[in-house]
């Protein structure tokens, strides 16, 4: 028998906690779907698992790490008697309901793990990776998606980030703490990243750039010992010596389970109306997930807050 | 931490990973490290679970290069399952429960 809830969250970066901080504080007992655990940022609490100093938070002053950031927001939640689970959704029925039918572990199961009343989809985006020969061979051996987690490992030692947004530029100001030279590989002639982070990296002499460049390959025996190059401008081929190679060219919504249930924008993110409604009442979408504009711990916090109140607003008037 | 995990270090890793009757399943964390977190508690739940068939161990890395070194991880958390004080398994990156488990089955 599947089990009742009157508010379903999927996903706990700062959407789904702040989302459950304010529907748990409203009385409707949420049950958070967190996640699994990955290195990717597609696991509990989200992309600020894989961040260091958030210096960009409200309220802190001299910045948090976003891994504590979110443990606070964790607790914070279950201080108002959220309840979190360590699954992630594997199917959503949102045809027929409410109450609509999420399935935990084998979607082909025939009953529902949850019936929800209401649901609010928090399931944030992950980085995407090249796709190019060499890369998932080698990933842990020099090819990292978490240069928090990795960078460590290569001190004294040349790496090359790929990518000309804020986070690559992050990535790569934060590897300078290890690497003896950090090349930001890019294939256009100017970085996307934000007047503040390009002004670092560019006075960051630990940091090179190497323009209109896109990688064909990574190569290496064993661990990563290079990467070859295309220049886009000429085509020339070359080979970068570098022992590590760190990818933050952008990110894709978590949204594969929703294919078919809720509007999806060209893009792949949930299309939201008026706030946080999707395309089916009863549902809506927070964060990330809908967002690929903002993206900021603050902004998901932010939506999670509407998710919440517009959540709690339809259920009352429907007298649930 | 749960009772059944022990804390390993570069003095006492090999005499532990040897003299263990059963395969121990040694975690290579740090504190600065998101993902090594989020699999903390499933590693803890392991190791309730299999009491007694595999053994779970931590080893800090910030503290014990030299074991960190020997075994190459570069990159974190890496998991690293010793028989016999021979490595023959390496799970690289955080992963559910289900695919650990999956993973590992053939050793344990």
């Amino acid at each position: 028998m599947p089990e009742y809830r009157t508010l379903l969250i999927a996903g706990s970066g700062p959407a789904g906690l702040t989302a459950a901080v304010y529907a748990a504080r409203a009385q409707l007992e949420p049950l958070v779907v967190e996640g699994e655990p990955s290195s990717t940022s597609d696991q509990p609490g989200g992309q600020l698992m894989l961040t260091t100093d958030v210096e960009n938070y409200p309220g802190f002053p001299e910045g948090i790490m976003g891994p504590e950031l979110i443990t606070a927001m964790r607790a914070q939640a279950a201080r108002f008697g959220a309840e979190l689970v360590t699954a992630k959704v594997s199917r959503f029925d949102l045809g027929s309901g409410p109450p609509f039918g999420v399935w935990m572990g084998d979607p082909g199961s025939p009953e529902p793990t949850y019936l929800a009343e209401a649901i609010i989809v928090a399931t944030g985006a992950r980085s995407l990776m090249l796709g190019v020969p060499g890369e998932d061979r080698l990933l842990g051996y020099g090819v990292s998606t978490c240069a928090t987690c990795d960078g460590f490992f290569f001190r004294n030692q040349e790496i090359a980030v790929v990518g000309g947004g804020d986070s690559a530029l992050e990535e790569a100001l934060f590897l300078t703490r290890f690497a003896s030279k950090v090349v930001v590989v890019h294939r256009r002639d100017q970085l996307r990243a934000s007047r503040i982070m390009r002004d670092r990296a560019g006075a960051n002499p630990t940091i090179e750039f190497l323009w209109n460049a896109q990688v064909t390959e990574v190569v290496g025996d064993g661990k990563v010992s290079g990467i070859k190059v295309r220049d886009t401008v000429t085509g020339a081929q070359s080979e970068l010596a570098v022992n590590a190679m760190f990818v933050a060219i952008g990110h894709e919504p978590n949204t594969g389970v929703l294919v078919g249930q809720v509007e999806l924008r060209d893009n792949g993110y949930v299309k939201t109306f008026g706030g946080t409604r999707t395309s089916v009442e009863g549902v809506f979408a927070c964060g990330d997930v809908q967002d690929d504009y903002y993206r900021q711990a603050v902004t998901s916090a932010g939506s999670g807050c509407m998710a919440a109140i517009d959540a709690e607003r339809w259920l009352e008037a429907r007298g649930a | 931490m749960s009772e059944k995990i022990v804390t390993l270090d570069d003095a006492t890793f090999d005499e532990h990973v040897k003299a263990s009757d059963v395969p121990v399943l040694v975690d290579f964390w740090a504190e600065w490290c998101g993902p090594c977190k989020v699999i903390a508690p499933v590693l803890e739940e392991i190791a309730e679970e299999q009491a007694g068939k595999l053994q779970i161990g931590k080893l800090n890395i910030d503290d014990n290069l030299d074991v960190t070194r020997r075994y190459d991880v570069m990159s974190i958390p890496t998991l690293i399952l010793f028989k016999d004080g021979e490595a023959k398994a390496r799970l690289v990156g955080a992963k559910p429960k289900g695919q650990l488990l999956q993973e590992l089955a053939a050793y344990l």
